[in-house]
């Protein structure tokens, strides 16, 4: 089962999301900050990460940069999830690295057709 | 409503639109059909039927098709047409034609996510090997959806349904809450109401049809109707292709399906006897 690292700090937005991607066949990690993923990601790479942008600690973008340097940080897709819905971030974002793009508010159609557009699904 | 009201309605659409509505569509026509009476100043549903009774063609009538109609759709919808237009139907074009132009005709094309997504689909192969010139003519039987096709404006939300996001950010320019439609990509498309109950003379002929998720609206008789109009609209080596639940086969013996290729159909004779007749050909050319 493929691995879904949720990076959101609102515990109700993390909910949301598991609740989606379980039924879409994903196994669910959690974290709340971009520091808090990449300390999970070091331990363990996920397939697939959803990534919210305003966080405490670490943000999305930071952490996105952070893990695209890190062995094997190519490896997992991310999928922004955020409220930023302006090109300059939605650009920002890709030449971070980012696979794909969600703007919120979200619902299941988007994130499956969001994942499916990047194999994962 | 009484059941000779729903009969009416039903008739009415059917006959105008080629739309079926059986009896367990009543909700639809309720939901649907009461935002148009009060539009219109009547009470209710049996004061406009009341009043279609008295005249059945007219801005009423016309209302009450454009509220029966469904336009949902998005941008790559179902993906896999796209990957058989890009990924067969271009190439099979490239190896048999001397010419790389298309017409292409999106027999349903809603609020436009399918033409515009050929559309950018054939821009990304502008000034490579295998780009195509492309004539895109987008018909549908709704006015409302056909103007907000010819916009090229949409939502967050529609946006984000089946787009990629490096097309989004290509294509589109933000205002707010509103994505609008690169004017290059919105000027390769031709917009035209039309009636698939008509006759397709006056369309010309076209090498691919889309005709996905409108069949599925209509009966048999009509279905099959529609299968003939569209062969005779297709050069011997079109395609055709169609929604993920629709089929051609039970209706004609027009069109085959292209084995490997979910949805996709060519003409009886066309693609069909390429495939099999070019391995013996190689052969020849061997000897």
């Amino acid at each position: 089962m493929k691995q879904c690292l949720v990076v959101d700090d609102s515990r109700v937005i993390r909910k949301v999301a598991r609740q989606i991607l379980e039924e879409l066949s994903f196994d669910i990690a959690e974290a709340g900050d971009g520091q808090e993923a990449l300390d999970q990601c070091r331990s363990r790479m996920p397939e697939a990460i959803l990534l919210d942008w305003n966080m405490p600690v670490m943000n999305g973008i930071d952490f996105l940069r952070a893990l695209r340097a890190e062995t094997n940080g190519s490896q997992p897709v991310v999928v922004f999830c955020t409220t930023e819905n302006d090109i300059t971030h939605i650009t920002e974002a890709m030449q971070a690295g980012a696979n794909e793009y969600i703007m919120k508010p979200f619902d299941r159609d988007i994130i499956e057709a969001k994942f499916s557009e990047v194999g994962l699904v | 409503m009484t059941p000779s009201d729903f009969q009416f309605l039903a008739d009415l659409v059917k006959q105008r639109s080629g739309i079926v509505l059986s009896e367990e569509k009543g909700y639809l026509v309720d939901s649907r059909l009461n935002p148009v009476a009060r539009q219109n100043g009547l009470a209710d549903l049996d004061e406009l039927v009341a009043k279609l009774r008295v005249a059945s063609i007219g801005p009423l009538a016309d209302a009450v098709l454009e509220a029966m109609t469904t336009n949902e759709s998005f941008f790559f919808r179902d993906k896999t047409p796209f990957d058989n237009f890009e990924k067969h139907i271009l190439p099979t074009f490239a190896e048999n034609r001397a010419t790389k132009k298309l017409r292409i005709w999106c027999a349903a094309a809603s609020s436009g996510q399918e033409p515009y997504s050929l559309a950018m689909l054939l821009k990304e192969k502008e000034g490579t090997a295998d780009a195509w010139q492309a004539d895109i003519i987008g018909t549908d039987i709704s006015k409302d959806i056909l103007e907000k096709a010819k916009a090229g404006l949409y939502s967050q939300f529609e946006v984000q349904r089946g787009l990629p996001i490096q097309l989004l950010v290509k294509y589109f320019k933000q205002d707010g809450e509103v994505w609008a439609i690169d004017p290059a990509i919105r000027a390769k498309v031709i917009y035209k109401y039309f009636n698939l109950l008509d006759s397709f003379a006056a369309l010309g002929k076209f090498d691919v049809v889309f005709c996905r998720n409108v069949l599925i609206y209509f009966d048999q008789e009509t279905k099959k109707e529609i299968f003939e109009k569209i062969a005779k609209v297709m050069p011997p080596d079109g395609f055709l292709l169609l929604g993920a639940s629709e089929t051609t086969i039970g209706l004609t013996e027009r069109f085959k399906p292209v084995k490997g290729h979910r949805g996709l159909y060519a003409l009886d004779g066309g693609e069909t006897t390429k495939s099999v007749t070019a391995p013996n050909q190689m052969k020849a050319a061997a000897s």
